[in-house]
């Protein structure tokens, strides 16, 4: 029992923290304790997230095998607990000033990151559905964050209403694979799979869960949520959107494909494939048209969930490490970008609108650059590092055989270039209208400039994300 | 100085850094500040350059100057130059210096304008020197950014609709060749180019989706890297982009795109298509020899109906390269040597001609046709340098321009004589085009009340051009200068190229058969 207990110690750990605080913001002086608890939060996360990184190397299980603490659930949980707490430390002066820091942001944020970490160390569809709905219900909560705004409600009901349906989705799978296979653990669950074939009454259910994750992960065709709720709820908010869940919806994903059904590959990966596939056509074709920037990288996340996609459809070790390389890069990118975005204003009011940018550059020409140096890495142009990730996951794709994907992947990529480059157009050739004023915080400054740094300085060296994703990558694929 | 060329590669972006980071000001003195820093800089990198072809060793077929480091992901960072590629690193730092100069004139965003020049001036020297696949996409590729900037911000009237063109024209044609890039990667287990160009690529030609592909694996890896390639050559009828992409660019701009961009494409058909994928150049060099033929005839026709400067001149560069395609897919001695002399020879005519149509658009703010006539009354000096660099583009005799269409025409002549007859035609209508061009911008009356005031090339400007008429004059009389160095690896190149045709030996009944049981 203690060694079960000591595998999910850095959970248990945040999880008393976030009632504590709950408990003593309540009965003290509420929502002014907000920036403090924003801090502390994040001071914990990072904590923790130097922990499992350097807590020992090797595979531990708990509560017989129901949670599962592996290279890759390690990597996992330090992308997101450091996502989420530069999420919402960057966030923190903008809620303040808009009187929008409620006292429950960051514990609610740190709730859903333990439901994420629960995630991606599941090793049983009852610690799955147990750490996707912690982390789901305090997302449909965040999203909503703004009671008065109708944009926000609407985001957090819609939120709520089709993530509701894609967890009955996903539950229902549960049940099919704990019916046919007559066990919920992953370790059991795999032996279900005869000479390589599931039986047909395990596929439904596969296709059931996989159908929820998707949902989670925001691939088209489950994608319809995004937009609305990216745009609805408050920009921070939809910097952590943007980050951390998806992280942990991923790397749940890759879990659950590889320990569950690892055995049989050829069953899922097409429905990978088509997933992949359809994120990265509506991603760059839905994008064209948006006028705010939210939208815009709602479509943008989209895209490049179809690329991360990607990595995982090849079914191989090359293809999760490309995966989890991948998903480092683009939680980097984003919050980079979205520091960005956090900075632009007008009259102390945020501005999202794609056009107030025009000749921004002229007006702020570091900014500009870092911005233009983010979105050429979002777009895949080298010598940005968004083109190694990019690359790792065609190596992958096409190493497994799946030349096609690769090739509808690179195409798809130039349709996606050009709304990248649309606000590239705007910041430097655009005309010169009424512009915004830009947000002089140091701490979004130190974000943004991180974040673009990064895409610069990855291509020289990858800081040791290179070496852990191969590793976390050996330990799931077997 | 065994990091030479790391070294030639970087200075302009350490200045560009600098510049980015110790520049400050809008004001005269700090535009001033910028452009003699970015001249500064590609002088330098000229002079530390002819370091390198001093010490180039002709004789020597291989790679000389590699340096080789660890990278990211498992690649290489690796760099190297060879008898083909030494010289365009030449040109390029050879022409970098003169397309600052040119830009004297600009005022806006002066810093910004210089650190886009010397960005893509790293970018491409990178590109002619990169000895690992992905090292060469990342340069191949991050030079469209400065580029796209370049005519973005300082181009013309449509500048937008052009750099968007430019942009994803280009980005379309190159990602296909990522793909291949995978492909070989995961084929040959390596991405280091010596090492690949050794390696042998399947030829086993084999059926997708009821298609029958003779060459197999090569044909279609040489088909990824020619989607690359011929739009940044560009070929007919990919070529579009090129005349939007001029017109709109500041001279400066289309200087370095005709001079040394175009050249990416022959150079990467050089160093991967005809070495790597031999099997698959020979089952496409027919339709690559005809479409080159259609190229020079129908450009040339185009360029004569022109009445913008720039695009005529831009698609008389379509036409030129069309004799570099035509060179290089004749696959003999005679027609890769002239096409690389054609590239080089382009690289220095086409410029002038750009910086040429700069001289009078600064005065005028016009490059149309019509808006001139008579300019030599006024200008003799100016009329003196366009009509050299308009003989050097007809191909004249005694200019770099002949050396290389001759060359080029002969190669093809022993492979295919009809392309060649085609193709020859295309050099009368050069000089149809060329002459009818000058003939109405510089001779004639000068009766436009706006040009009776219009002042000759002043001491800048001549100097800009004085080495350009050097080098096309001393490449015309003493072409040797060029073939020395490049020969020995042509030889070597068109070797390999014969030991692999005939090795696959396509035309074989054995093949035919399976053809037909498909």
């Amino acid at each position: 029992m203690q060694a079960d207990l000591s595998v999910v110690l850095p959970e248990i750990v945040l999880s008393l923290y976030v009632m504590a605080a709950l408990l003593g913001a309540v009965y003290t002086v509420k929502d002014k304790l907000g920036p403090i608890l924003i801090w502390s939060t994040s001071a914990l996360m990072v904590v923790l997230a130097i922990w499992i990184g350097t807590s020992g190397a090797g595979t531990e299980e708990a509560f017989n095998g129901m949670i599962v603490n592996d290279a890759f659930s390690r990597f996992a949980k330090v992308a997101i607990l450091l996502s989420a707490a530069a999420v919402m430390i960057m966030g923190q002066e903008y809620m303040s000033r808009r009187d929008m820091l409620r006292f429950e942001y960051p514990l609610l944020v740190a709730l859903s990151a333990v439901g994420m970490m629960v995630m991606v160390s599941a090793g049983d569809l009852m610690a799955l559905y147990m750490g996707l709905e912690l982390q789901s219900l305090a997302l449909y909560v965040v999203a909503a964050l703004r009671r008065d705004s109708v944009k926000s409600t609407e985001a957090g009901l819609k939120y709520f209403v089709l993530g509701a349906l894609s967890s009955g989705l996903l539950l229902y799978g549960a049940s099919l694979v704990y019916g046919f296979a007559g066990t919920t653990k992953f370790s059991g669950i795999i032996q279900a799979a005869e000479h390589g074939h599931l039986t047909l009454g395990l596929l439904f259910g596969l296709v059931f869960l996989m159908s929820g994750m998707a949902f989670k992960v925001s691939a088209a065709p489950f994608h319809m949520w995004t937009p609305d709720v990216y745009e609805g709820a408050p920009t921070p908010v939809t910097a952590f959107f943007a980050s951390a869940p998806k992280v942990a919806a991923m790397g749940l994903f890759a879990r659950v494909m590889h320990d569950a059904f690892g055995l049989a590959i050829a069953d899922w990966s097409q429905i990978v494939a088509l997933l992949s596939v359809a994120s990265m056509f509506l991603g760059a074709v839905a994008a064209i048209g948006q006028t705010d920037i939210k939208r815009l990288m709602a479509y943008s996340s989209i895209a490049h969930m179809g690329y991360a996609l990607m990595g995982l459809a090849a079914g191989t070790q090359l293809g999760v490490e490309a995966l989890l390389v991948y998903m480092s890069i683009y939680v980097a990118m984003n919050i980079g970008t979205f520091a960005f975005i956090l900075m632009l204003e007008r009259d102390g009011k945020p501005v999202t609108d794609i056009n107030a940018l025009n000749q921004y550059a002229k007006r702020e020409p570091g900014r500009a650059l870092g911005m233009l140096i983010l979105l050429f890495s979002l777009a895949g142009v080298p010598p940005m590092l968004g083109f190694f990730g990019k690359f790792m996951v065609l190596q992958a794709a096409f190493d497994a055989g799946l030349a096609w994907l690769a090739i509808l992947g690179v195409v798809a990529s130039v349709i996606g270039a050009f709304y990248y480059l649309r606000i590239v157009y705007y910041m430097y050739f655009g005309e010169e209208v009424e512009g915004v004023e830009t947000n002089r915080s140091p701490v979004l400054l130190a974000f943004f400039v991180v974040g673009a740094g990064l895409m610069v300085v990855g291509t020289l060296t990858t800081l040791g994300v290179e070496g852990a994703a191969e590793a976390a990558a050996a330990t799931l694929v077997k | 100085m065994d990091n030479i060329l790391s070294i030639v590669t970087f200075i302009p972006a350490l200045a560009a850094a600098v510049m980015a980071l110790f520049l400050r000001g809008e004001d005269a003195a700090a535009q001033q500040n910028a452009k003699w820093v970015a001249l500064l800089a590609t002088t330098i990198t000229f002079l530390v350059s002819v370091i390198i072809f001093v010490q180039f060793d002709p004789a020597n077929t291989g790679f000389q100057f590699v340096e080789e480091r660890d990278w990211i992901f498992g690649l290489k960072y690796k760099l190297g130059v060879d008898g083909i590629s030494v010289l365009f690193v030449m040109l390029t730092t050879f022409v970098m210096p003169l397309t600052i100069l040119a830009s004297w004139g600009v005022s806006t965003r002066v810093k910004e304008y210089m650190i886009a020049f010397l960005l893509l001036e790293t970018l491409m020297l990178g590109v002619f020197m990169a000895l690992d696949l992905v090292l060469f996409y990342v340069f191949f590729e991050a030079g469209l950014i400065p580029m796209f900037l370049i005519i973005g911000i300082w181009g013309g009237a449509n500048r937008i609709y052009a750099s968007f063109k430019f942009f994803l024209y280009t980005f379309l044609g190159s990602v296909l060749m990522l793909v291949a890039m995978v492909a070989m990667f995961l084929d040959a287990g390596t991405t280091d180019i010596p090492t690949l160009m050794a390696h042998q690529f399947s030829y086993e030609s084999f059926s997708v989706m009821g298609i029958h592909v003779l060459g197999g694996m090569q044909t279609l890896l040489f088909i990824a890297f020619f989607a690359s390639f011929a739009v940044k050559m560009p070929m007919w009828p990919v070529h579009t982009w090129l005349p939007d992409a001029h017109v709109q660019a500041p001279t400066a701009g289309s200087v370095v795109l005709a001079a040394i961009l175009l050249k990416m494409g022959g150079y990467g058909f050089l160093r991967f298509s005809l070495p790597m994928f031999p099997v698959g150049s020979e089952v496409m060099a027919d339709v690559i020899l005809w479409m080159s033929a259609i190229a020079i005839v129908y450009t040339s026709l185009v360029a004569m109906v022109q009445d913008d400067m720039k695009k005529l001149i831009a698609y008389s560069s379509v036409a030129h390269m069309g004799f570099v395609t035509m060179g290089i897919f004749a696959g003999n001695q005679q027609g890769i040597d002239g096409a690389i002399f054609q590239m080089l020879s382009h690289g220095f005519i086409s410029a002038a001609l750009f910086l040429c149509v700069g001289v009078i658009y600064d005065r005028m703010h016009t490059r149309d046709i019509d808006a001139y006539g008579g300019l030599v009354i006024r200008m003799p000096a100016y009329a003196l340098v366009f009509m050299f660099f308009t003989m050097g583009n007809v191909g004249l005799p005694g200019t770099s321009g002949f050396i290389g269409e001759f060359l080029t025409l002969m190669g093809v002549f022993q492979v295919n004589t009809w392309v060649a007859f085609v193709a020859t035609s295309g050099v009368i209508f050069s000089a149809g085009y060329a002459l009818w061009l000058y003939r109405r911008v510089v001779f004639g009356d000068l009766i436009k009340e706006s040009l009776k005031t219009i002042q000759d090339m002043n001491a800048r400007e001549k100097w800009i051009f004085a080495p350009l008429v050097a080098m096309t004059l001393l490449l015309g009389v003493y072409p040797a200068l060029v073939t020395d160095v490049i020969s020995p690896s042509t030889t070597a190149l068109v070797e390999t190229l014969n030991t692999a045709v005939a090795a696959a030996d396509l035309g074989s009944s054995a093949d035919v058969t399976v053809a037909a049981s498909h």
